[in-house]
């Protein structure tokens, strides 16, 4: 069964029209790249799917049951994790806080989850040795790390991406990639990606171009051409 | 050094009410960034809420339990207030978030009702309202989940709010029936008498310390230590902070943000409450009593630093310290043979109504150079 799919999906910022009839599938341990130059609508997509923002037609089937109507916090306890552009940490918490805050989408939330699984420091060591930090006072690479970790705290069964090699020296984007190579091996679980990286890119399974809001290409990454690279991607 | 001792537990005093008032506010303004001027009747709400408790432990069945009503009070005002300020943020203050100027106004407006509503309703039926509601909010908490199936849970919720409004009658019907005092609306000022273990003073080094201050600074430091605790320990705590420094990645991680909303209003309020009776042990309560703090109790958020906890509570003992300082003139008992234009100087604000003009003419000028208070938020998240 697949994971994610969407149907027709339409947004509007206010009277701009920025998604138009997108539809996309995302299978169970699968990776799947979003493309498409600035501006096309792929963080409007990624939030239209967390629920920050409600479309304004369209279906969103998630394990085959609807999101329709569905605020942002219960969209995660069904198993969606966001992993936002900018990353979004929460800056005064400590670094161990931000985690822990990961696991609020489990059962029980924060309650009854307190303990930080280790293999978040085998992925990422780094997040280890600063525990005690602010989250805020991280560098961007760590940020981004932290931000990863955060959402695998909460056994995502679909994790959504948004630029996560965006600004980031090269090296943490090897780890970056590593990780989530090796979390969809071990878990099973949907990885929606936007990413601009080629190489990035090219570990995803399939791949979506989009252009002014709309799906005009897709298939897999492997039968990527250079036209579609050098059409979509702005290397 | 007895003088300094006095001075300082005067401010002290002083500082303590402003801060227990200005804590609930320092939560609802400093953490969610809602400007409530209702905050001040809140604490007038406390304070009518220590009169009538204080009113029902003088019935004959309660009679022998009347030296502990302070304690029953404070749990009482907790409740009311928060009941109160939960109402409100869900009917208005709810649907004003991002409009600052609109909640201003739409607080101010229920302040005013608020006023008039302890003006010309009898305070039995407050008090049956306040039950009613309550009952209402609390019974389908309590319920076990699993009794409930969806196909009946509008039946048990209609049910449960029509057995609360009964309760509310009778209670209502009761208190007026039984405590005259209650049953009739008056805008006049009433007196809460302090039970008779918390009159006179305590001697200490040759210094009388009244016991109702010692008794509103022990409060105080009860109530700051929890609400730090409850932020910075509690798993709530951390929610709070979590949606108060990023609120949509906070709903992304799975937080109810509107349940967090209705719980930091609640405790703000609920504080407001308390603060509610420790003035009414200071004065007698109006419906106007509220308003007197309201402006204090802004000053010192914003002294502090929006946002920040020990900022609240240093600005308030400064400010309470200040205000014994140059309102009691102690500057002249202090220093005798001051030249005489300065003497001249220090009398005329030598008056409680002085002090505050020209400690908020100081806070204006000390914001001029420092516009983010004593504690600004600093770090590279604020610069990025």
């Amino acid at each position: 069964m697949t994971l994610l799919e969407i149907r027709g999906l339409n947004t509007y910022y206010g009277e701009s029209h920025i998604l138009r009839e997108v539809d996309i599938t995302v299978n169970p341990g699968e990776m799947v790249c979003l493309i498409g130059r600035n501006g096309v609508g792929k963080t409007t997509l990624l939030k239209s799917l967390i629920g920050l923002l409600s479309p304004r037609s369209g279906e969103i089937l998630f394990n085959g049951n609807s999101l329709e109507r569905k605020a942002p916090h219960q969209r995660a306890q069904l198993g969606i994790a966001y992993v936002p552009q900018g990353r979004e940490i929460i800056p005064y918490l400590t670094v161990e806080e931000n985690l822990l805050l990961g696991m609020e989408s489990l059962p029980g939330g924060l309650a009854e989850n307190k303990k930080i699984d280790k293999f978040i420091y085998e992925l990422f060591p780094i997040l280890e040795s600063f525990l005690m930090r602010k989250g805020g006072d991280l560098s961007g690479g760590q940020q981004q790390q932290l931000a990863i970790a955060r959402a695998l705290l909460g056994k995502p069964k679909l994790i959504l991406l948004d630029e996560p090699t965006e600004g980031i020296q090269p090296s943490i984007v090897k780890d970056i990639e590593a990780a989530i190579k090796r979390i969809i091996q071990e878990t099973g679980c949907g990885v929606l990606l936007v990413e601009q990286h080629l190489n990035f890119v090219r570990q995803a399974n399939r791949y979506y171009a989009m252009q002014r809001g709309g799906i005009v290409a897709s298939g897999k990454t492997k039968e990527l051409s250079k036209s579609v690279i050098d059409e979509f991607l702005s290397v | 050094m007895q003088l300094i001792l006095e001075s300082l537990f005067n401010g002290l005093a002083i500082g303590s009410v402003l801060l227990i008032a200005a804590l609930g506010l320092a939560i609802v303004f400093g953490l969610m960034g809602v400007i409530n001027l209702a905050h001040g009747e809140l604490m007038m709400l406390g304070a009518y809420s220590t009169y009538v408790t204080q009113l029902i432990f003088k019935l004959p069945a309660l009679k022998p339990f009347y030296n502990s009503y302070i304690i029953v009070s404070l749990l009482v005002a907790f409740l009311v207030s928060s009941i109160v300020g939960i109402l409100l943020e869900k009917s208005i203050i709810r649907r004003l978030y991002g409009n600052p100027l609109e909640t201003l106004l739409a607080t101010w407006g229920v302040s005013l009702i608020l006023q008039q509503f302890v003006r010309s309703v009898p305070l039995a039926y407050g008090s049956g309202f306040i039950i009613t509601v309550f009952t209402g909010l609390i019974v389908p908490l309590i319920i076990p989940e699993h009794l409930i199936s969806n196909k009946s849970k509008r039946y048990i919720k209609s049910g449960i709010w029509s057995i609360s409004v009964l309760i509310g009658i009778l209670t209502a019907n009761y208190l007026s029936t039984t405590i005259s005092k209650l049953g009739r609306a008056s805008a006049r000022n009433v007196d809460v008498t302090a039970p008779a273990w918390m009159r006179g003073g305590i001697d200490i080094l040759g210094i009388t310390f009244p016991v109702t201050r010692l008794v509103i600074i022990v409060i105080t430091i009860i109530a700051v230590i929890s609400v730090t605790v409850f932020l910075n320990r509690s798993v709530w705590g951390m929610r709070i902070r979590a949606v108060t420094q990023n609120r949509s990645m906070s709903e992304c991680l799975g937080i109810s943000s509107e349940k967090v909303d209705i719980l930091t209003f609640g405790i703000g309020s609920g504080l407001a409450g308390i603060a509610g009776v420790a003035v009414s042990l200071l004065g007698s309560v109006g419906p106007n009593v509220g308003s007197s703090y309201i402006v204090g109790c802004f000053m010192v958020v914003v002294l502090g630093g929006v946002g920040n906890l020990l900022g609240t509570i240093i600005a308030s003992f400064s400010i309470g310290i200040m205000t014994d300082l140059i309102g009691a003139g102690r500057l002249l008992t202090i220093w005798p043979e001051m030249p005489s234009s300065l003497a001249s100087t220090v009398n005329f604000f030598a008056t409680t109504s002085m002090a505050r003009v020209l400690i908020f003419a100081l806070i204006v000028a000390f914001l001029q150079f420092r516009p983010a208070g004593l504690f600004p938020q600093k770090g590279r998240m604020v610069e990025g």
